[in-house]
């Protein structure tokens, strides 16, 4: 079954994101939202990691919550998707479920 | 697309509770039915009608009970978190000999049971917490 | 209750005490034990602390919960999957965790071991396979 992963923790406080990719099958969707959307940045230590699952998982950003937090688009590593809450809708209708990695 | 939402955080300290309520709000506009939207743990204060920010924040109780209203939404607050945390209604304060109530009436208190039908029944349950 | 069957995984991260979260996530298991789904337990990362035997919680006023988790068996709830690294990054083995079992009315009432190690690679096959994930 597809799958829609959330990470909503920033990945320099919790260890949700690595906790959620180490587990995540090939193909998987992972959407990371609210301080989850830290992970998504370009220049930081967990980078190599992201970069790493974008080889087998599809990474999403929510949108507003990187802007909230005054990052804009062009600081998201290449290859993640930034997606808008109709977005988000969308993942969670197009995945047969979403599991949240709270 | 029918939708179950569970809202795991309270107001204002966790943002939980404000992207639950643009992801439901987005997926009604888009067409999609959500079926209940389940308050569970401190998730339960988002259905006190107390509730009172300042005037330049968002009100989320009153957010969410305005959503409920437009689409008929059921907005459910686990009974076993509410009796915890002290949120009552009419029937809870006289089972319980309490002086108040507090619940917002666009919401209600009912069993945990609801959260399991509600992922019986829906084709999604999305979770919102900490 | 319903003719509807899916497959639940409850999803346990989460250590218990310092918050409600196991207590109240235990609570949604027993309840929905009554709507004769295909229930799984999952226990990863901290969330297999819940599983420790030996909880006192005397010193901290609070209500032991841990054997609940030992009744679950009698809830018809039979499938509880921990994760084998999980416990191993945690200095644990599964002698550590209390002895949960479930009876076999096919087989004469015998004790069946509810806990069944598994790889994290098997743990990903699980939630794999779950329909709805409850997460808390």
């Amino acid at each position: 079954m597809s799958t829609l992963h959330t990470v909503n923790k920033s990945p320099f406080e919790k260890s949700s994101l690595d906790a959620c990719l180490s587990r995540v099958g090939a193909g998987a969707n992972v959407l990371l939202l609210e301080d989850g959307v830290y992970a998504a940045t370009k220049g930081t230590a967990v980078e190599p990691r992201v970069k790493q699952a974008l080889d087998s998982v599809k990474l999403f950003v929510l949108g507003p919550d990187l802007m909230a937090r005054g990052l804009s688009e062009d600081r998201v590593i290449d290859g993640i998707s930034v997606v808008d809450y109709a977005g988000f809708v969308d993942l969670a209708a197009e995945n047969d479920k979403v599991q949240a990695w709270l | 697309m029918r939708f179950a939402i569970q809202v795991n955080e309270g107001p204002y300290q966790h943002q939980a509770s404000d992207s639950a309520y643009f992801f439901t709000k987005t997926a009604l506009e888009k067409g999609h039915e959500v079926f209940r939207v389940f308050f569970y743990h401190d998730g339960v204060n988002n259905g006190s009608r107390l509730t009172t920010p300042p005037q330049d924040d968002r009100n989320i109780v009153e957010r969410w009970a305005e959503l409920g209203e437009q689409h008929d939404l059921d907005l459910v607050v686990c009974v076993a978190a509410a009796q915890r945390r002290g949120v009552v209604d009419e029937g809870e304060m006289q089972r319980n000999g309490k002086d108040a109530t507090n619940i917002h009436p666009r919401f209600r208190i009912s069993g945990l049971g609801q959260l399991v039908e509600a992922a019986i029944q829906s084709d999604r349950l999305v979770v919102f917490g900490d | 209750m319903s003719e509807t069957i899916k497959k639940f995984l409850y999803l346990n991260r989460k250590a218990p005490y310092g918050t409600i979260y196991a207590w109240e996530s235990l609570e949604v298991v027993l309840i929905g034990a009554a709507f004769d789904q295909d229930v799984s337990l999952a226990f990863v990362d901290d969330g297999v602390y819940q599983l420790i035997k030996d909880q006192d919680t005397k010193g901290i006023g609070m209500k032991n919960f841990s054997p609940t988790y030992t009744a679950l068996g009698d809830y018809e709830v039979k499938k509880v999957f921990v994760e084998k690294e999980s416990l191993e990054e945690r200095g644990l083995t599964l002698d550590d965790l209390q002895h949960l079992v479930w009876e076999d009315e096919d087989d004469d009432w015998a004790e069946k071991d509810s806990i069944e190690l598994v790889s994290r690679e098997e743990m990903t096959a699980l939630m794999e396979d779950a329909e709805v994930v409850f997460s808390f």
